[in-house]
């Protein structure tokens, strides 16, 4: 416990000076491979709710990781053109402020989990996992097809959206809001995890008919589970297309969906920081690799399979000698 | 007489052309351990499971507390005061042993929806979850991880978290398999005591145990009853012996 403790600081910590080191010695690419890693990592916080601590293997949590991008770049698109919003009987405008676009992408997303969840949690193992795959799918295609808002090709927002009393377009300034919904993410998954719902949840995954012989309904956990576990990831999936200024239906791409468990299965299924370990490495991997070859996901498929086979408590568990839970 | 605490009336149930249970009514007063025995195969888990809501009975009702529970989901009968142990210890093998019983007292306190508050600071729910291990003799292990505790702990641990429940009436799947004669004498003397608190539905292959502590005993063959009474009774009854006891019981 204690040199998992340590770890995390220290994972924290390098994550701040990294960016840090590259504002002094002006690299601002740096920084956006940072920030790319502190929203990878935010959405695999989200999904590590779902996955580590209630044994959901969801192959759809691209679905809320593209609504929170699809609410950022409609309310964006909107506002960029001056053209209202229309909302069945209603009518609103688009907005360029962060702390609102974020609240209607949590919303969004923890809307559609409660559905998904309430449909998928249903099934279990690989219906699930299947489950989970087809209503992502379903956005994906829909988002293809919605050509008011880009169809195939997507939306470009030309303006990174604002945030009260920072400027956005500077990458160590965007990073720093990152970071901290990062750490506020982290803060939650921690509380939850020791809270009694999280101890309910963590034994739901393992003995579901132990929790209900003590009158607690195991479905609702993990419903509760999925609903937070999509809000999180909602709220990354903003953040995510405000970084790249830009909004395709690759977000709600089923590869998403895999690589967020690829990178928690990296950093450890379960841990605290094994979504942020997972992610930073995934991203640096991504750009040195990929510089270097365009298959360099056969390397990454290297390193999955060596933890699967010889660490299964991934990265985290190497470090702390402890294997993780077992999904 | 007063009223039974826990009841079955007429409970059937078949698969295919199996009759796991065929017409059992049983009851179980306040203040007694009542022991269901019967051969491997006569249906006592079929009916375990059905009187702890696991399965739907084709026929019959499951009562609890004079409420009719039969259509009932496993949380809902729990919630209404059964407290049930598994015979294959069902635990979260990779938390550990408070964490284990805490969950009991979680389900107790029907409040899982805490989500900010850490449980280990909730002394209500510790208080009650070490209680419960103190009691079973568990306490030393409280933050051993479970998959390390020997059979005859997670035997303990099993019946520790039915405690945490206070439950009304316990259903107990032969707590004592597999464990030594070391460990089914502590439980039977843990047994005994606990019947002043509810009473106990014992289903057991132990007949040691069976006949040192239950009151009354029911046995079952191919899911019938094909005699119920006190111990005496039943050890003196010539069909139970041929169908079971054996010869030199």
């Amino acid at each position: 416990m204690i040199v998992e403790r340590w770890i995390n600081w220290v994972t924290l910590l390098a994550f701040m000076v990294v960016p840090l080191w590259a504002l002094v010695t002006d690299e601002p690419f740096t920084i956006t491979l940072a920030t790319r890693a502190a929203i990878l990592a935010l959405a695999a916080v989200g999904l590590n709710i779902a996955l580590g601590i209630g044994g959901l293997v969801s192959l759809g949590h691209a679905a809320f990781f593209g609504l929170g991008g699809y609410a950022m770049g409609i309310l964006a698109f909107h506002a960029q053109n001056y053209t209202p919003l229309e909302l069945g009987p209603f009518t609103t405008e688009g907005t360029k402020s962060m702390p609102v676009i974020w609240l209607t992408a949590i919303i969004a997303a923890a809307l559609a989990g409660l559905i998904i969840g309430l449909l998928s949690l249903r099934t279990a193992g690989v219906y699930f996992i299947m489950i989970t795959l087809a209503f992502g799918q379903m956005f994906f295609y829909f988002a293809i097809s919605w050509s008011a808002y880009g169809g195939e090709d997507g939306l470009s927002i030309y303006v990174r959206n604002g945030f009260p009393g920072l400027n956005t377009l500077v990458p160590i300034q965007f990073f720093g809001i990152c970071f901290v919904a990062l750490c506020l993410s982290l803060y939650v998954h921690w509380r939850l995890r020791s809270s009694p719902f999280g101890l309910a949840l963590n034994a739901a995954r393992q003995v579901p008919q132990r929790v209900e012989t003590v009158g607690l309904n195991p479905y609702r956990l993990k419903l509760v589970a999925f609903v937070i576990s999509a809000a999180i990831t909602g709220l990354a999936g903003a953040l995510f297309a405000d970084l790249n200024r830009f909004v395709s239906p690759a977000m709600f791409s089923w590869q998403l969906s895999g690589e967020l468990i690829v990178l928690i299965i990296i950093g450890g299924v379960g841990r605290l920081m094994g979504p942020v370990i997972g992610a930073a490495i995934f991203v640096a991997l991504e750009h040195w690799l990929g510089g270097l070859t365009d298959f360099w996901h056969i390397w990454l498929g290297v390193i999955l399979l060596l933890i699967v086979l010889f660490g299964r408590g991934g990265v985290v568990g190497l470090l702390t000698g402890k294997a993780g839970p077992h999904v | 007489m007063s009223d039974p605490i826990l009841a079955t009336r007429g409970l059937s149930k078949s698969f295919g052309a199996l009759k796991a249970t065929d017409d059992v009514s049983i009851d179980l007063l306040p203040g007694e351990i009542h022991a269901i025995i019967g051969p491997n195969g006569a249906g006592k888990s079929t009916l375990i499971e059905q009187i702890s809501g696991g399965l739907r009975p084709d026929a019959g009702s499951v009562h609890l507390m004079g409420q009719d529970v039969t259509h009932q989901n496993t949380q809902a009968r729990a919630k209404a005061g059964l407290g049930r142990t598994f015979q294959i210890s069902a635990l979260a093998m990779e938390d550990t042993v408070l964490e284990n019983a805490l969950l009991g007292a979680i389900g107790q306190s029907a409040r899982p929806w805490r989500f900010w508050s850490g449980v280990a600071g909730d002394r209500t729910l510790v208080e009650r979850a070490f209680n419960a291990l103190e009691r079973v003799g568990l306490s030393d292990a409280a933050d051993e991880r479970t998959a390390n505790l020997s059979h005859g702990q997670r035997r303990q641990l099993e019946i520790a978290v039915a405690l945490t429940l206070s439950p009304k009436a316990f259903v107990m799947d032969e707590p004592m398999a597999g464990l030594g004669a070391e460990g089914s004498k502590f439980l039977t003397g843990f047994l005994d005591t606990l019947r002043d608190e509810a009473p106990i539905l014992l289903v057991e292959h132990d007949m040691d145990a069976v006949f040192a502590l239950a009151d009354r005993i029911t046995v079952l063959v191919y899911g019938k009853v094909i005699a119920s009474g006190t111990t005496d009774d039943i050890r003196r009854s010539a069909e139970v012996r041929e169908a079971y006891l054996g010869e030199d019981a």
